[in-house]
């Protein structure tokens, strides 16, 4: 989707600035969005794909208007309703009851497997490749040219890289394609990493002897004698 | 405007609008069960007191002492971490890529805001700000001139889209001079700046 989270190459943001030692979080409900996201994914209910598309979906004066963990209370309101695990009207009851009485308790919910799961798969992760039967496509130092498509759903392959000469530098594991992830089918394909000299993304603009690897779907490129 | 705004551009929530939508999430995800209690605090408090640059920095400082750990920590990332008890969501996937006189790698997720969780924590505001996300790709000798790193025209300068679901990190140069230095003297040099390639480690 051409969204407001596609920024690779845009003026005008200024400076980028660092600070020294910022907290983790900056806000309580900071910690508690992050939290709830990671725990509403562990339960199965979204995958990481959808809560993208999710934050990808806002207008893009939305998108640049909010802060990052102000995308996420938006994003997962919207996703929660789409998938029917709550209201709108639920959502907007619950906020007047707090608003009119902020220090009001949650409901409880005791369940301390779920913690301990939740503690185990964030400490411990787990491979999210896929196995793919037939060989890749590409190997290391294949000319392949980036599809030029703009497709209006989720993609991980962002403007600036589309409809361009590149270079296989690496070759990995198979992961689901985020295209079709969003739209429930698990399509497994391998990933490369993608090597695009500056002066062909940036022409004339390019900075000397600058590169960028992206890594790309394999049915984000074509074979470059093909295209030439 | 100030810095900090520089960094997250505008709210679009107040502080307590933010904290009641939060809040009203919270609170139907526990009624329906899909939440738990604690779930929410033991989540983010690993964040908050184990997992944070402090293990990426001795995964580092271990790469400088020990040549065939760091072979095997460019050939595959992942595994090599796991040898050190190192696991962890956004992290199985992890590409280290080295800095030498020759080339400098830099990390940035234009989409979004990936980042190797599992050894530096969660992303710091300037990884996940529109600035460095915009310019980085375009401009990087720029960038990094205007953060202090001054990156001459002899090296090449490689910048790093994630993009998928690998992870990566910069193993920075050892700085000179370091020979008496043990792994954990070696660690307290290596900043968070210097595994995303923003800064270079010095004693």
């Amino acid at each position: 989707m051409n969204g407001g989270q596609d920024m690779g190459g845009t003026h005008g943001f200024g400076p980028v600035v660092v600070e020294k030692d910022e907290a983790v979080f900056q806000a309580d409900w900071e910690r508690r969005i992050f939290g709830t996201q990671i725990c509403t994914r562990l339960r199965g209910i979204d995958t990481l794909d959808e809560v993208r598309e999710g934050l990808e979906s806002m207008s893009p004066a939305q998108y640049l208007s909010a802060s990052y963990y102000e995308k996420w209370i938006l994003a997962l309101e919207r996703l929660l309703v789409e998938k029917q695990v709550l209201t709108e009207d639920e959502l907007l009851a619950r906020y007047s009851e707090f608003a009119a009485n902020p220090s009001a308790d949650l409901p409880s919910h005791p369940e301390p497997s779920f913690v301990e799961f939740a503690d185990r798969v964030v400490r411990t992760g787990g491979s999210a490749s896929r196995e793919v039967v037939k060989p890749p496509s590409f190997r290391a130092g294949d000319i392949v040219i980036t599809r030029n498509v703009h497709p209006c759903r989720h993609t991980r392959m962002p403007r600036y890289v589309r409809g361009r000469r590149g270079v296989i530098e690496r070759v990995y594991d198979a992961f689901l394609l985020p295209d079709l992830n969003v739209t429930g089918v698990e399509q497994p394909e391998y990933v490369y990493a993608v090597a695009l000299e500056g002066r062909e993304l940036w022409g004339e603009s390019a900075e000397a002897r600058s590169r960028v690897y992206i890594d790309l779907w394999e049915s984000y490129l074509l074979p470059g004698e093909e295209a030439a | 405007m100030s810095e900090v705004e520089h960094v997250q551009p505008g709210h679009l929530l107040s502080e307590r609008e933010a904290t009641l939508r939060t809040r009203a999430l919270e609170s139907l995800l526990l009624e329906k069960g899909v939440l738990a209690d604690g779930a929410v605090d033991a989540v983010a408090g690993i964040y908050e007191n184990d997992v944070g640059p402090l293990i990426g920095a001795r995964v580092i400082a271990h790469a400088w002492v020990d040549p065939a750990f760091k072979a095997r920590l460019l050939a595959d990332g992942g595994r090599a971490v796991k040898e050190l008890g190192i696991t962890g969501i956004e992290g199985d996937h992890l590409v280290v890529l080295e800095n030498t006189r020759d080339v400098h790698n830099v990390v940035v997720c234009t989409l979004c805001s990936c980042y190797p969780w599992a050894l530096l924590g969660l992303p710091p505001r300037w990884y996940k700000s529109y600035a460095y996300r915009s310019r980085v790709v375009i401009e990087p000798r720029t960038v990094l001139r205007e953060l202090g790193l001054d990156v001459p025209e002899s090296v090449e300068i490689r910048v790093w889209d994630s993009s998928s679901d690998m992870r990566y990190m910069v193993l920075p140069e050892r700085p000179a001079r370091t020979e008496a230095l043990g792994e954990a003297e070696l660690a307290e040099l290596v900043t968070r700046e210097a595994m995303i390639g923003i800064a270079t480690v010095s004693t």
